[in-house]
């Protein structure tokens, strides 16, 4: 059985996998994402995350996107574990 | 009829543009390298056809200035080649069903086709045109795969018309439309991901950037240098300079004619740096000395563009640049500009908030020095010893810093946080990097040689009028109070405003010391961007803030050449 984790996505290692639930966020945040194809529902793979709280890459579907650490952490995650 | 290329961003419009009209055009591994509309034709049969090629965009609610230019243009398209990257389907379906609501007929190129193979992607096009109801054609921009198949089609172009309630609705239909046309096969791990692995990693990526700029600056000096050493120096030294001569005895070895086109001799030689004719060093400076690096850095500048790296860069730099009031992917606009700052000024548009622009902007015309004016850095100061080289780099490049760190406490408004898609890596396509290479060493010399040309025919006239010996007895006092620079130099300032590299170049028959050299190139690359760029500031900034902008570059000069004649 999977348990539930939520995560921000900031808050994510890498290479672990998950699924988008929520993005907390203003309209136009959620808009600029969801062009990216980041959204409620998608799988993303958390990539990497540079130092000093710089950008987090990550891949949904084929595309791989870079984004800020403030948005990162708007993005609520739900992990995948599978046991 | 008015043809437009729509897509998201580096999908390939602009390959798929120079294929269909044979114009050729920059297109590079990276969002964002169109910032603007370029037109272009194609002969449909009978009919002309007007095609234009738009900045890339992701949905038709713009968020930058590049994507308004794209929202903009759809109004005058009669016809829209909408460009979709198939190794991405379902978010390039995004823009496509939002330009599906409009009332202009739609035809589909599903381009980098050759890369889904590749990746274990397999597509169903039938299946795809039928669900839609506009023609789909497979494309590979880079070989030319599918055009002429694309241009037999495009009267077939349709108008579904199918409008959707909300954005989640779109995205439910285009869920449907992904599961039923596309399916995922396994692939293996290839040299590509181990690549892609390392540079996404914080430490390995440093590395890895440092070794790709080290790279990059040893491959510059040594296509710049061995192109003057081996090509640009003796075709001047054994078949320029006796031809010169001859012609030099025919004008009698002196007056004014001998002394517009040859210039002053030096011990009865022509020296190219120093005689300032036009036919001597007006030809020398921009061909012989500028030139090889020109060539040098664009062939460089096209490989990092086209392999895909400049958008990791950017993710690297980000947190730095945020201390400059800027986000990592100023880093594009930046690159552009040590070839030269105009396409630097105006690729600052893929930055959101003016903020970004006016800050971007004014760092790159002072602290960033165009390929024209390196070489020249390179030529003569570089004759002191690289160490003096390394002073005028290292004070601009503290300038960037110290200035972006004021400006981003100065200027009001806001900088946003970076997103960016980051391409894959992919093997450099060498006709798009030959055809780029091409399209910026063609236009240096269409477009600077002539701006050359005239700066050292004014050059001469002024000194012929005694104007020189005016300005520079009025500027004596922050010259040589300041700047600790002789009073002449004032000139080669002045000058700077037209071109650069003539200015260095009429530094050198002055005889400065190394410290006054360092000096005078570092006050110059800073002091005014020269007169294109200016245009570029003007149109970007507008006439205020380029103002502004002036006025900081003025002062920033003023105090870095003080302080270092107050250190050195």
């Amino acid at each position: 059985m999977s348990q539930k984790i939520q995560l921000a996505l900031g808050q994510m290692e890498a290479g672990q996998t998950g699924t988008i639930i929520q993005i907390l966020g203003g309209r136009g945040l959620i808009r600029r994402l969801e062009a990216l194809g980041i959204r409620p529902g998608k799988k993303v793979t958390k990539l990497s995350s540079m130092l000093f709280r710089g950008p987090v890459t990550l891949r949904t579907n084929q595309t791989q996107v870079a984004i800020g650490f403030g948005m990162a952490n708007k993005i609520l995650v739900e992990i995948d574990t599978s046991a | 009829m008015n043809i437009l290329l729509m897509g998201n961003p580096n999908v390939g419009k602009s390959v798929l543009f120079s294929r269909l009209t044979g114009t050729r055009t920059i297109a590079s591994n990276y969002p964002g390298t169109t910032v603007e509309f370029i037109k272009g034709s194609l002969k449909l049969g009978q009919e002309q056809a007007e095609i234009i090629d738009t900045p890339g965009t992701y949905t038709l609610e713009p968020t930058s200035k590049a994507e308004e230019v794209a929202a903009e243009m759809l109004k005058e398209g009669d016809l829209i080649i909408n460009v979709v990257d198939a190794t991405n389907l379902e978010r390039n379906l995004n823009l496509t069903l939002q330009l599906l609501e409009r009332p202009v007929p739609v035809i589909v190129a599903l381009n980098m086709w050759d890369d889904t193979h590749h990746r274990g992607i397999n597509i169903d096009t039938v299946k795809l045109e039928e669900l839609l109801g506009v023609p789909v054609i497979p494309t590979v921009g880079v070989t030319g795969q599918g055009i002429r198949e694309l241009v037999r089609r495009l009267p077939e172009a349709a108008t579904p018309k199918v409008t959707y309630a909300s954005s989640d609705e779109r995205w439910a239909k285009i869920g449907d439309i992904v599961s039923q046309v596309q399916s995922l096969s396994h692939r293996h791990h290839t040299w590509r991901d181990v690549l892609e692995d390392l540079s996404n990693h914080p430490v390995g990526g440093a590395v890895f950037a440092l070794l790709v700029l080290a790279a990059t600056f040893f491959v510059i000096r040594f296509i710049g240098e061995g192109i003057i050493n081996y090509v640009t120096d003796p075709l001047f030294n054994w078949l320029w300079t006796p031809l010169l001569m001859k012609l030099g005895l025919a004008l009698g070895s002196g007056g004014f004619w001998h002394d517009i086109l040859i210039g002053k001799l030096i011990n009865g030689e022509i020296g190219y740096l120093q005689s300032f004719g036009l036919l001597s060093t007006g030809i020398y400076i921009p061909l012989a000395v500028v030139l090889p690096y020109i060539v040098a850095f664009y062939f460089a500048l096209g490989i990092l563009e086209d392999v895909g790296y400049l958008p990791r860069l950017a993710v690297l730099m980000d947190t730095l640049l945020h201390r400059l009031g800027l986000h990592g992917y100023a880093i594009i606009p930046t690159i552009l500009g040590f070839g030269c700052n105009v396409p630097a000024v105006m690729a600052t548009r893929i930055l959101e908030s003016r903020k970004e622009r006016f800050i971007a902007a004014t760092l790159i015309s002072i602290g960033i020095p165009c390929a024209a004016l390196q070489a020249m850095i390179i030529g003569l100061v570089g004759q002191q010893g690289m160490q003096y080289v390394a002073i005028v780099y290292g004070s601009l490049f503290a300038s960037w810093i110290i200035i972006g760190l004021i400006l981003n406490r100065a200027v009001k408004g806001f900088s946003p946080e970076l997103i960016i898609e980051i391409p894959p890596y992919r093997f450099p396509p060498w006709r798009v990097v030959g055809e780029k290479l091409w399209l910026r060493v063609f236009s240096f010399i269409k477009e600077a040689l002539p701006i050359v040309l005239g700066t050292v025919l004014v050059v001469n006239i002024l000194y012929m009028l005694g104007v020189f010996d005016f300005i520079a007895n009025i500027a004596a006092p922050v010259l040589t109070g300041l700047l600790g620079l002789p009073k002449e130099t004032v000139v080669a300032l002045s000058i700077g405003f037209l071109r650069k590299d003539i200015a260095v170049g009429m530094l050198a028959p002055l005889g400065l010391t190394a410290k006054q050299l360092v000096i005078s190139t570092t006050v110059l690359a800073m002091v005014f961007p020269c007169v294109a760029t200016f245009v570029i500031l003007t149109r970007e900034l507008g006439a205020r803030d380029m103002l502004k902008a002036t006025g900081i570059m003025l002062a920033a000069a003023l105090i870095v050449g003080s302080l270092q004649n107050l250190i050195l």
